[in-house]
C-alpha cells in the first residue's frame, strides 16, 4: 500500500499543491469546493475521480474548460459509482494480466450530490458496496437537489422550506425526517463509513485517510453548507457548518466493519439547535409562534439521535 | 461526435476530452501551479476576477501565517508558500469573504473592500486599529 501523507497540522498541510482548480463555476462560498480540496490533498496518490451530474459536476466541467488535475469522469445523474467501479475493476484485471501501463496504484473516489445519493444513484451505489469494489464513495450532502433550483431530497431535513415543500399558511416545509444513510451505508457491512464536516478538517483529513487505507468500499457523508439554498451570506460557510457540529444536527462518526461506531467529535459547549437553525433563511418560518412545535421537535430529535449514538458507541453494536 | 458502425460491445464513442495539461506530468500532487504546464482547457487558465462585487486586501503585518484563510477558501485563492501566506490569487478568488470571517488577528489581516478601490497602499495605510474587547 501507499505511504500515507503526513500532515501534522494545517501549516504543513497547506503545502499541498491543489489538484482541484479555480475558475469552476461554483458560487461563492460553496461548500462543495472546500470538500473537494480537502479530499483530495489529503493524499498524494495518484487520482481516478468521478462526479455525478449535480452543482459539483456541472460547474467543474463546463466546455472547453476543465477544473480537474486528474483523470474525472462524468456520466449521469445516478452513476458515478459504477462508472469509478468500472474503472477500479479495470485497473485490478489488467493488474493480474500484467497489461498495467503505470505501475502506481491510484485511489478512486466517486462524487454525488445527496439527491444522486440518498434517492436517484441509490441502487447504484448499493451494488458498488455488495461487490466490494475498493473504491471512496463521498456524499456532498447539502440536502436539497440545488442544482436544479432546489427540490427536496430524502436528505432534506424537516422544516426546511424548498421549492417542492414550501413553507406558507398551510405548511412548515418538509414533513419528513432525514434518511439515515450512514447506517444504511454500515448494513453493507462496508468496513469503513464516517460522517465528515469541512469545518472541522483535521477530523475530516483523518477520516478520509482511513478511507483510502482501507481495502473495500468507503462511504464518506460529507455535510456541504450551501449558501444558496440554506440562504446565508457566503462569508457564513464555516460559521453555518460550525453551528451544525456544534449543535449536533450534523454529528461527526465513524462505524468500522458495519457495527464499531466512534464518535469523533465532541462539542465543548453544545449550542442549541435553534441557534442553528436561526442562521439559515430555509427555516426562518420555523420561528413563527405557530411553528414553535417544529423547533421543538428538530431539539428533541437531535437529542434522541446523540444518545443512541452514544449508547451505540458504548455498546459496540 | 459521429458514431462509429464498427464499435464492438466494449468500444463507446467518447462525448468530449478535456487534457488539463499541454505536457505529460508525473507527480502533479507535489508540482506547485508555477511549475505545472496548465493546457488551455484547464479552468487555471480561465478567471472570475469579474463576479466580484467585494474583494479581500491582505494585510501581512498582523498575519500569523495560521492558514485557517488557506484551507477554508473555496476558490484556492490563498496562496501559500513554505507555510506562510503570501498573497491572494486575484483571477481566482470569487469574494465570498470567507478568509476574512475565518481570520482570528486582531485587527484583521484580511478585509474586505469595495472592488473598484485600487489603491491597496492606501487601504493598507488606513488599516483599522487593534479593537479592545
Ligand atoms: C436521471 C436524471 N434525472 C434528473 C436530472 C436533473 N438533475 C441534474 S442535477 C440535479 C440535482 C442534483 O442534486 P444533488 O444530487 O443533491 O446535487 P447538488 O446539485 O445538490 O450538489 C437534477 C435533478 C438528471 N440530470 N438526470
Ligand atoms: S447552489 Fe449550493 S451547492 Fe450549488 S454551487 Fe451554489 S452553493 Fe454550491
Ligand atoms: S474572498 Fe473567498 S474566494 Fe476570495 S480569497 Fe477569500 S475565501 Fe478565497
Ligand atoms: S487567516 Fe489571517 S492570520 Fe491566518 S494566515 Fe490567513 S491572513 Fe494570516
Ligand atoms: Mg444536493
Amino acid at each position: 500500500m501507499s505511504e500515507i501523507k503526513k500532515i501534522k497540522n494545517l501549516k504543513e498541510f497547506s503545502t499541498s499543491a491543489d489538484r482541484f482548480e479555480g475558475a469552476n463555476l461554483l458560487c461563492p462560498g460553496c461548500a462543495h469546493s472546500i470538500i473537494v480540496r480537502e479530499i483530495l490533498n489529503a493524499t498524494n496518490d495518484d487520482l481516478i475521480l468521478g462526479s455525478s451530474t449535480g452543482c459539483l459536476e456541472v460547474c467543474t466541467a463546463v466546455y472547453p474548460y476543465t477544473s480537474w488535475d486528474n483523470s474525472w469522469i462524468h456520466i449521469g445523474f445516478e452513476n458515478s459509482s459504477t462508472a469509478i467501479a468500472g474503472a477500479e475493476a479495470m485497473h485490478k484485471a489488467k493488474k493480474r494480466k500484467g497489461t498495467l501501463i503505470s505501475d502506481r496504484d491510484p485511489k478512486f473516489v466517486a462524487f454525488g450530490g445527496d439527491g444522486s445519493t440518498y434517492d436517484i444513484g441509490f441502487q447504484w451505489i448499493s451494488g458498488c458496496f455488495e461487490r466490494g469494489h475498493d473504491m471512496m464513495y463521498v456524499c456532498l450532502d447539502n440536502e436539497v437537489y440545488a442544482n436544479t433550483g432546489g427540490q427536496r431530497s430524502s436528505a432534506t431535513p424537516i422544516g426546511s422550506s424548498t421549492v417542492t415543500t414550501p413553507a406558507g399558511s398551510h405548511s412548515y416545509g418538509e414533513k419528513k425526517d432525514k434518511k439515515d444513510m450512514l447506517s444504511i451505508m454500515a448494513a453493507h457491512n462496508a468496513p469503513y463509513v464516517a460522517q465528515v464536516a469541512p469545518n472541522k478538517w483535521k477530523d475530516m483529513i483523518k477520516k478520509i485517510q482511513t478511507g483510502f487505507a482501507t481495502e473495500g468500499p468507503v462511504y464518506i457523508n460529507a455535510m456541504s453548507a450551501c449558501t444558496t439554498e440554506w440562504k446565508f451570506d457566503p462569508a457564513d460557510t464555516i460559521a453555518v457548518s460550525d453551528l451544525a457540529t456544534d449543535s449536533l444536527v450534523f454529528p461527526l462518526y465513524e462505524i468500522i466493519n458495519g457495527t464499531e461506531l466512534n464518535i469523533t467529535y465532541r462539542p465543548k459547549n453544545i449550542v442549541p439547535v435553534k441557534d442553528y437553525l436561526g442562521a439559515q433563511g430555509r427555516f426562518k418560518h420555523l420561528f413563527k409562534p405557530e411553528n414553535a412545535h417544529v423547533l421543538d421537535e428538530w431539539q428533541k430529535r437531535t437529542d434522541a439521535k446523540w444518545d443512541l449514538l452514544q449508547r451505540r458507541e458504548e455498546a459496540r453494536v | 461526435m459521429a458514431k462509429n458502425e464498427n464499435n464492438g460491445w466494449n468500444d463507446f464513442d467518447i462525448g468530449a476530452l478535456l487534457f488539463s495539461f499541454d505536457k505529460e506530468t508525473k507527480n502533479i500532487a507535489t508540482t506547485l501551479q508555477e511549475d505545472r504546464p496548465y493546457s488551455n482547457s484547464n479552468s487555471f487558465t480561465a478567471s472570475v476576477a469579474d463576479w466580484r462585487v467585494m474583494k479581500p486586501v491582505f494585510n501581512k503585518e498582523f498575519c500569523i501565517d495560521c492558514q485557517f484563510c488557506w484551507i477554508y477558501c473555496p476558490d484556492m485563492s490563498i496562496i501559500s508558500r513554505d507555510k506562510k501566506m503570501i498573497g491572494i490569487d486575484m483571477d481566482h478568488c470569487k469574494g465570498c469573504g470567507i478568509c476574512v470571517e475565518v481570520c482570528p488577528t486582531n485587527p484583521k489581516s484580511l478585509l474586505m473592500y469595495d472592488e473598484h478601490l485600487e489603491d491597496e497602499e492606501a487601504l493598507i495605510a488606513a488599516w483599522p486599529a487593534k479593537e479592545e474587547k
